[in-house]
């Protein structure tokens, strides 16, 4: 079989995709590839038909599809190849990667570098163990705004939703806005992972009523979903008997959470962090396997795609240093979670950094008036209070290249939340 | 009369309580912790706007178009925008930004494309 070789190659042309190969092009990079297994570049923000993306990286507030043109005008402007209806098969750990389509038949490409940009999906139902029928009507929150944005049809009527992350309560309010009738947002934490914004927005605008601590304990239905059963927790998550409530519907919408999609990764043998499930990653998005990059989705689910952007443009620029054979990667600064902290990213910092490297994170739990303290042994090299955590916005703070004076990596470097009075 | 709202303007999400006099405006606002979510209470409870999004079918594509008022419009206002967005009839090819139904339910706001359709 013919080889081809590319300088850079993106696995997925989403927003982190389309970033990184913008970025890459800006340095300079003539031979570049995107591979997009979908019939065109976007990615999720295709089907994210609601407003409120960009307002960081943009100062406005534009609907996914808008969001996503821009960068995909920006990547035509620079004449960047984008190959659609292309699916990855495999990425080997000298960058050799496997591609198939009907166009074009199976092919393999070696690249000098390769971005894993292949984003998250849905935490199914046989995740969840929840017992009763295997009847129709029930579907991951994302597949229901499939259907209704992108493919124009609506999965039923009659709708009660498990989970109450940002797609879930967007599908709430599409679902009502185009006639179904949303009984119900079910959420088993006393709290909710979704912004405030969507709360208000997408809940109460419409008098949709969320059950916290609660969860769905049955399902009925032979041919297609019938009712759920929806019972309180306690504490420890265990429904408390009792407490049921029946809901008449015809379809289930789950919004339980997504998980960085990283087969490709593992096929290459890329170290996955359990905490971010996805690589562990250096200061340049360097994965375990050298020359083998990671952003987006695919390395840590954020929240804000202006993140997802922002990350995959340094991703970008970082590959195409490497494929110059400019940074030679030397003795790593190890980062680790403390307390209040799952999944710092990056996991690794190169001694004595150049430029600003940031730090990203997941508080564990919500601390109110509490501090993220960075530091390393008795050294601390910030602090910073906020009026609160929670596990729902993703926490980000920029390290200046002089803070790391005097670090030998020696000691690791350690993210933390200090609680301050509730 | 007492209204009791969530700010949105941050994680925090402040539980405000606000005063209204007999003819509907702010009186006083309490429980926020800072001045954006003062703001916020007076719009939400003088004159609540919201953005409308939504798809719609077009004749000659199998996939249908994006859009959104090109404005927030008054949120009593959303369902009857959509019932107005369901006797719209457009075919491709639509350019994004392109006027899909102007001045929608008399607001002069228009709703606009947010896509590409060729």
């Amino acid at each position: 079989m013919i080889r081809e070789h590319v300088d850079i190659l993106i696995i997925g042309a989403g927003p982190a995709g389309l970033a990184a190969a913008i970025a890459a092009r800006e340095d300079g990079i003539d031979s570049i590839l995107v591979l997009e297994r979908e019939a065109m570049p976007g990615g999720i923000l295709r089907q994210c038909i609601h407003n409120g993306f960009g307002l960081h990286r943009f100062k406005e507030e534009l609907t996914g599809p808008e969001y996503a043109q821009r960068d995909i005008d920006r990547a035509l402007e620079l004449k960047i190849p984008i190959e659609c209806s292309t699916t990855v098969l495999s990425v080997s750990k000298d960058r050799v990667v496997t591609c198939i389509s009907r166009e074009k038949g199976l092919r393999l490409i070696e690249a000098g570098a390769v971005i894993l940009a292949m984003g998250c999906r849905e935490r199914p139902r046989g995740a969840l163990c929840t017992p009763g029928t295997r009847c129709a009507g029930i579907y991951s929150a994302g597949t229901a705004q499939r259907f209704v944005n992108l493919e124009g049809f609506m999965p039923g009527q009659r709708v009660v939703i498990l989970g109450s992350g940002d797609i879930g309560l967007i599908m709430a309010r599409r679902m009502t806005l185009q006639g179904a009738k949303v009984l119900a947002c079910v959420e088993i934490m006393p709290f909710s992972s979704g912004l405030n914004r969507n709360i208000v927005q997408c809940l109460q605008d419409y008098d949709i009523p969320l059950y916290l601590s609660h969860t769905v304990t049955d399902i009925q239905g032979r041919e297609r979903l019938e009712s759920v059963t929806v019972s309180k927790v306690d504490e420890r998550r265990r429904p408390i008997p009792g407490t049921e409530m029946v809901f008449e519907c015809d379809t289930l919408l789950l919004s339980v959470g997504l998980i960085p999609e990283n087969e490709l990764s593992e096929g290459a043998g890329v170290v996955i962090s359990p905490a971010t499930s996805g690589a562990v990653v250096t200061d340049s998005f360097e994965t375990s396997v050298p020359g083998i990059f990671a952003c987006g989705n695919v390395l840590h689910v954020h929240d804000l795609v202006d993140h997802v952007s922002n990350e995959s443009f340094r991703a970008g620029h970082a590959a195409a240093s490497y494929v110059r054979s400019e940074k030679k990667p030397g003795l790593m600064l190890k980062v680790e979670d403390g307390a209040g902290v799952r999944g710092v990213v990056p996991q690794l910092i190169r001694l004595a950094p150049q430029e600003p490297v940031t730090l990203m994170f997941r508080p564990s739990g919500v601390f109110r008036n509490a501090s993220a303290v960075i530091s390393c042994g008795d050294k601390e090299l910030m602090r910073r209070k906020a009026m609160i955590f929670t596990p729902g916005e993703m926490a980000a703070y920029s390290l200046k290249p002089e803070l790391f004076a005097g670090l030998d990596g020696s000691l690791p470097l350690t993210v933390r939340i200090e609680k301050g009075d509730e | 009369m007492e209204q009791i709202i969530t700010c949105i303007n941050c994680p925090v999400g402040c539980r405000m309580t606000v005063s209204l006099n007999e003819t509907g405006e702010v009186v006083s606002v309490s429980g926020n912790t800072c001045a954006r979510g003062e703001k916020y209470a007076h719009q939400e409870c003088t004159l609540p706007l919201r953005m409308v999004t939504a798809v719609i079918p077009v004749a000659n594509s199998d996939v249908p178009l994006s859009v959104k008022t090109a404005q927030p419009v008054p949120k009593k206002l959303i369902f009857a925008v959509m019932e107005e967005l369901k006797k719209v009839q457009v075919a491709a090819p639509v350019a994004l930004g392109q006027v899909i139904l102007p001045d929608v339910c008399g607001t002069g706001v228009s709703v606009i494309a947010t896509r590409p359709l060729l």
